[in-house]
């Protein structure tokens, strides 16, 4: 009974953690349809620009548990954003209307180039930021302990998963969007500016990668290579649930998410395995995800 | 069949090089040989660049290639190279016979994502099994051909040849396939797969032999590099080498079956000096390369060549 609790509460700790990582991507996909591989760069970056940014403010003697928040948010949100808007202006609106698939390699070579530039910025040595997962304490569930900020990082991916909803169903830009989604040539035939729209989605989602990097960035030591170790999990996910869908990424989340704790607390060496085993699995019974649409094949 | 003129020319530059190596340093030697390997590998991603698919999961059948090589030379004790490679061709070509059931029923990024996933399933298998050295891997025990022993300091031009002679076969069966209606029926897959279908040709069937032919060639550059490296580590399976393979095929193109091998060696050659000149801008150099490709050359370098030949002629 200890373990179905524990493999509950460290997977869906888990889960919040990859549907945060996983909206932005499934965000850009479901409007531009551009699978985004340097998602994974813009999460590494969010962590890097939070970890130097909390450096600074602990290192000035800082202890406000609510400014080091703060910090994380504008910092994340500041470097996503205009990283977002370097991409999409600088590269990407080249290269609209070719295949999926060409739009897939040519986010690999951003990903790759943004690795670099990450190295040439902040160097190999890892950063380590605790303070705010050290301040907040742990609670007691029963016997088992958990950290109040994992605890909080569920509350955030939640509001994000909120808001993300609220902002393509019940606000007039979704509405917009959904139009897109459902049909570009018409909607920019009725007067949607779909470059624009496209600027706004590719900002908002590379933002979304950053602030998952941000609020990851005091769990872990930042490091080069989190970003390549992050997209392919990322990917698992939305895969599983559907790309595009934002239901589908909260799902995906939860399944891949239990999945790994089950595996970590009844057979750790499985873990890695175990997570590929299930979007492989969704996949063979489901080809487009568990909320994926099958399309029309061209003639 | 009368021999044509990419043939000749294909086993003329094969001999050249197995000449030129007589007299080369050994890490020229080193360098080649990993090239003609890596050249393999990209040889399956193009086979299936052919068709429309990008693969980035085919570091699995490298990697399948790689540990075959060394799991054979050390629990089987097998020291022929010859019968480890082909171990290693068995196994792949088992693999492939199942995953090509399931691969072959995808497009475009549901391809690519679940081949990464494949390869990154069997990369997670590898990191954990402590048995095999873990992350660290192990090392490939020494091995012969044909009951000839490499002695000291004949062990890197042995593998050479021995990568040439395979990648001149390969090369020359690839060349012939490309242009059979087979290898056709690939192509015009690509372009429209429901009219391929309306002409009575059954395209899972199509893909299904061409993915496992990818296999089994990819596989055969991996256990080529296990050879001539002497070491095998689970990231053969990591989906960022899988990802070097596709920048290769791109970087190549589809164009002819020499394309792969041109451009592995120069991507080898550059990754020789960059490492050491750059080691922090490597990955950078190869993104901007790539997109450079892809926004001016599309049909890769060997277009440059297609484009001359036309103006000559």
């Amino acid at each position: 009974m200890l373990t179905v609790w524990a493999i509950l509460i460290d997977g869906f700790i888990y889960a919040s953690w990859l549907f945060l990582v996983a909206a932005g991507l499934t965000v850009i996909y479901g409007v531009m349809r551009i699978l985004n591989m340097a998602h994974g760069s813009l999460y590494a970056l969010g962590a890097y620009a939070a970890a130097s940014a909390l450096g600074w403010y602990y290192g000035g003697g800082g202890d406000q548990l609510w400014l080091a928040f703060a910090i994380i948010a504008v910092s994340a949100i500041l470097i996503g954003a205009v990283t977002g808007l370097a991409i999409e202006r600088g590269l990407l609106r080249l290269m609209y209307g070719r295949d999926e698939i060409l739009m897939l390699i040519i986010t690999f070579a951003v990903l790759l180039i943004l690795e670099d530039v990450m190295k040439l910025i902040w160097g190999t040595t890892p950063y380590f930021v605790w303070q705010p997962y050290a301040a907040m304490g742990r609670i007691n569930i029963d016997v088992l302990t958990v950290s109040l900020y994992d605890i909080s990082l569920m509350g955030l991916s939640i509001a994000i998963g909120v808001a993300l909803w609220f902002w393509l169903e019940r606000t007039h830009m979704g509405k917009i969007l959904r139009s897109i989604i459902h049909d570009r040539e018409v909607s920019e035939a009725m007067g949607v500016n779909v470059r624009r729209m496209f600027t706004i989605t590719f900002m908002i989602g590379a933002t979304l990668g950053a602030i998952a990097g941000g609020a990851t960035s005091p769990i872990i030591s930042v490091v080069p290579g989190i970003g390549i170790e992050v997209i392919v999990l990322a990917f698992a996910v939305v895969v599983t649930g559907g790309l595009g869908s934002i239901a589908g990424a909260a799902v995906g989340s939860v399944i891949v998410g239990l999945a790994r704790a089950a595996s970590v607390h009844t057979m750790p060496e499985l873990e890695l395995f175990i997570i590929y085993a299930v979007m492989a699995a969704v996949l063979i019974f489901r080809p487009h995800g568990l909320f994926g649409q099958a399309v029309a094949r061209k003639i | 069949m009368k021999p044509e003129r990419t043939e000749l020319s294909l086993i003329g530059v094969a001999i050249a090089i197995a000449v030129m190596a007589q007299f080369s340093p050994d890490w020229l030697v080193f360098t080649l040989t990993l090239a003609i390997s890596t050249a393999l590998v990209v040889m399956g991603v193009v086979m299936l660049m052919r068709a429309g698919l990008v693969s980035f999961g085919q570091g699995l059948f490298y990697c399948l290639g790689g540990y075959a090589v060394g799991l054979g030379g050390r629990f089987l004790g097998i020291t022929d190279a010859l019968v480890l490679i082909a171990l290693g061709v068995l196994v792949t070509v088992g693999i492939a016979l199942v995953l090509g059931l399931l691969m072959t029923r995808y497009r475009e990024i549901f391809f690519a994502m679940l081949s990464l996933a494949f390869s990154m399933i069997l990369y997670g298998i590898l990191v954990k099994s402590h048995g095999l050295g873990s992350t660290d891997g192990f090392g490939v025990t020494d091995w012969s051909v044909l009951g000839f022993t490499p002695g000291d300091g004949q062990a890197t031009t042995t593998a050479l040849m021995l990568a040439l002679v395979l990648a001149l076969a390969i090369a020359l069966f690839l060349n012939r396939y490309f242009r059979s209606s087979l290898g056709l029926a690939c192509e015009a897959i690509r372009e429209n797969e429901v009219r391929v279908e309306y002409m009575g040709i059954s395209h899972r069937k199509v893909l299904y032999i061409n993915y496992v032919i990818a296999a089994a060639v990819g596989s055969v550059g991996g256990s080529l590099t296990a050879l001539a490296a002497g070491h095998v580590d689970p990231t053969m399976a990591y989906w960022t080498v899988s990802g070097e393979f596709v920048f290769i095929a791109i970087l190549g193109g589809t164009g002819h079956v020499a394309a792969p091998f041109i451009a592995a060696l120069i991507f080898t050659l550059v990754r020789t000096y960059a490492v050491e000149l750059a080691p922090n801008a490597w990955q950078m150099i190869l993104g901007i390369v790539l997109l450079l490709i892809i926004l001016f050359l599309p049909k890769g370098i060997w277009s440059l060549f297609e484009r001359r030949r036309r103006a000559t002629e």
